[in-house]
């Protein structure tokens, strides 16, 4: 018990000494969650638009004015050739472009109906296909306004209309870092418990030092609990400044009780740090641990429903997801701060996380075991 | 005995197979302090690493205060200090917190053991707030014997303790062994210095994996068959090619401000200076000279 009171006394003096590390915990989660909930936003709303007009008509000119007064496009080309306008494309000057044909009033008056082309540059795919989306309905509303305009409704619609009014739960006004919050904080927690260990005990390797305590009658589990304490508690700071800072800068008021969060912190952490564990034991220097480390980091933060949703990916790859530890927390971290969700709602992420740290730390310190 | 090593082989497979130690077998009486001399590469860490059970052996049985390296290598951890080569202690902590905390680890303290490193400490005792990091080479040498001498072990190994280490310190630290050796601890050392081997009760000279030979520093010395001479002359450079290339001449290796030469038996050490004179080298002396361990190691491996 002394030895162990030693160790870790041992271990925290060093974290502290070493600035990067401070600056690491305080200072990383201070600037990712002030600034990537602002910069990485979804909602596009600088497309530039151009404007092919053959027909400068009354309609096609109040076409115009909806999509510029709208808040997604800014108007960047009005031209009446196509050819200026795929060259607008080719220069990156407009992002999509809509053509309006020689005859669109006439035959919209006429005919009842009208045809609209419209070119959208894929390369940025998220932009491009939003851009559409957003025109195509500026171009719907507008049909319908020169419908009601010009149709003289019978007394009752003879087609039933369905009219959708959507509402948006738990996120009332689509706040993109209410979404993002509680998803960097998970990310956080990972880089510190996972790899911040990971690092400190393939130190002890790189210097030499773990040869001086192998020789002693240091016990294994002692070696390894001096270890992962340190790190299980410094994420316990991670998170109450992650959350803090959530709720002063973000204003993320947490919707249920905080604890169950912490409670799952410390269970994830646990799970965390055996996999770090496990990296320190396969790897000999610093700088291959960070880089197998970033490795899986890199996929463990693209596969865990933190920036696209994983019900989008295709089946193989929701499999991956929902063996990735990190899409438990990303996912528990909504559901408590933002739905407001008890322990009840996270059992399974509880169970899972459970078990996965149980396996995972079995494994590092069994594999800890053979290498010596 | 103290320490006992019977036919202990190890080879490394990588790209290819690399016999670190063959045949290896020696043993250590208590109290003494036996010598692992030879150089870079001959397999020293290697016999240390297999003797304080961080590594298994291939082939072969050790044993360290009568314990089996394998089956009771938690009992013998209890009982050695190991100084590695590389400077293995905490170099954010200070001197102070890397000696408390060796001594917990071995359930000591240091109160408990001052006598035994009392003399080294006290040395340190100025710089006991400072970072093991920014120590001077001698003071990290020192620091690290402390800390491996902290639970008064039984055995001491010492891997290359005084390399990159000063003249003066080195002499000091075999002083320091000297006066451990009266306490009664057993101390197994290596060293590629030759000088050194002098300061020990017996020695190996080891090369290649392979234990040349084993002796008192002054039984190896007299195990030397034929007479030495000492050559000196203006132009050293040829004269050591001109006695390389001389047909009465076994063996010319550079010590210092000389040659020592051996001879073919019933060679007069008159005929060699004189034929240098005639070669038309000046200030030519030969002179009949007492082999050093260095010697005996060159004879030894030339054979």
């Amino acid at each position: 018990m002394r030895k162990m009171r030693y160790i870790l006394r041992k271990e925290f003096k060093q974290i502290f000494r070493d600035p990067a590390i401070l600056r690491l915990i305080f200072i990383m989660p201070a600037i990712q969650l002030l600034i990537l909930p602002f910069a990485a936003d979804y909602e596009i709303q600088n497309v530039n638009i151009g404007i092919v007009d053959h027909d400068r008509s009354t309609y096609a000119r109040e076409l115009v004015r909806k999509i510029e007064f709208s808040n997604y496009f800014n108007l960047t080309g009005y031209s009446n050739s196509q050819k200026e306008a795929m060259q607008w494309i080719e220069d990156d000057v407009v992002d999509l472009f809509i053509e309006i044909p020689a005859d669109f009033e006439a035959t919209l008056i006429r005919e009842d109906e009208a045809t609209l082309l419209m070119a959208v540059n894929a390369t940025n795919g998220t932009k491009g296909n939003l851009g559409a989306a957003y025109a195509n309905n500026i171009i719907g509303e507008f049909n319908r306004h020169v419908r009601s305009e010009w149709v003289q409704w019978p007394a009752f619609n003879p087609e039933p209309q369905i009219e959708v009014v959507h509402s948006q739960w738990y996120n009332v006004h689509s706040n993109y870092q209410r979404f993002m919050v509680p998803g960097i904080l998970a990310v956080l927690l990972t880089m510190v418990g996972g790899f911040l260990s990971a690092l400190n005990i393939v130190k002890e390797k790189e210097i030499g030092t773990i040869e001086q305590l192998n020789v002693s009658p240091i016990r294994k589990h002692q070696f390894i609990l001096g270890k992962l304490i340190p790190f299980w508690l410094l994420g316990f700071v991670v998170l109450t400044i992650g959350l803090a800072i959530s709720y002063f800068v973000h204003g993320i008021v947490p919707e249920a009780n905080i604890g169950v969060l912490y409670v799952f912190g410390g269970v994830y952490l646990f799970a965390i740090l055996g996999f770090g564990l496990m990296i320190s034991n396969f790897t000999d220097t610093q700088q291959q641990a960070m880089m197998v480390a970033f490795f899986f980091m890199l996929i463990f933060i693209l596969m865990s429903g933190l920036y696209t949703p994983i019900e989008s990916m295709p089946s193989w790859a929701q499999i991956v997801a929902w063996i990735n530890p990190v899409t438990y927390i990303v996912d528990a971290t909504r559901i408590v701060l933002l739905k407001g969700g008890t322990f009840t709602d996270i059992r399974f992420h509880f169970l899972v996380i459970t078990l996965g740290g149980l396996v995972l730390n079995t494994l590092a310190v069994w594999s800890y075991r053979k290498q010596t | 005995m103290s320490i006992q090593i019977e036919n202990i082989s190890k080879s490394f497979v990588g790209d290819r197979k690399v016999s670190a130690l063959q045949n290896i077998s020696f043993q250590v009486e208590p109290g003494k302090i036996f010598g692992l001399i030879g150089p870079d590469g001959a397999g020293k860490t290697t016999l240390f690493r297999i003797l304080t059970t961080l590594i298994l052996a291939d082939e072969g049985q050790a044993t360290v205060q009568k314990y089996d390296v394998i089956k009771d290598y938690q009992k013998i951890r209890r009982i050695v200090g190991y100084m590695p080569g590389k400077f293995s202690l905490y170099q954010d902590l200070s001197v102070l917190e890397n000696l408390k905390f060796f001594a917990t680890i071995f359930g000591t303290t240091i109160d408990e053991n001052y006598n035994l490193i009392k003399d080294i400490y006290i040395q340190l005792e100025p710089f006991r707030d400072r970072k093991a990091g920014a120590l001077s080479g001698g003071m990290k040498q020192k620091l690290a014997l402390c800390c491996a001498l902290v639970h008064r072990p039984e055995v001491l190994f010492l891997d290359e303790p005084t390399t990159g280490v000063d003249v003066v310190s080195r002499a000091e630290f075999w002083d320091m062994l000297k006066r451990l050796q009266t306490k009664g601890i057993t101390i197994l050392a290596s060293t590629p210095y030759m000088d050194e081997a002098s300061m020990c009760d017996e020695i190996a000279l080891i090369q290649d994996g392979q234990i040349l030979s084993i002796n008192t520093p002054s039984g190896l010395i007299s195990e030397f068959d034929s007479p030495l001479y000492g050559v000196s002359a203006d132009d050293m450079y040829n004269v050591m090619n001109d006695l390389r290339d001389h047909t009465s001449v076994v063996s010319c290796n550079t010590f210092g401000a000389e040659h020592h030469v051996q001879l073919k038996p019933d060679i007069d050490p008159t005929v060699i200076r004189k034929d240098l004179e005639k070669s038309g080298h000046e200030n030519v002396r030969v002179e009949l000279i007492t082999p050093t361990i260095e010697d005996c190691f060159m004879n030894l491996m030339q054979q």
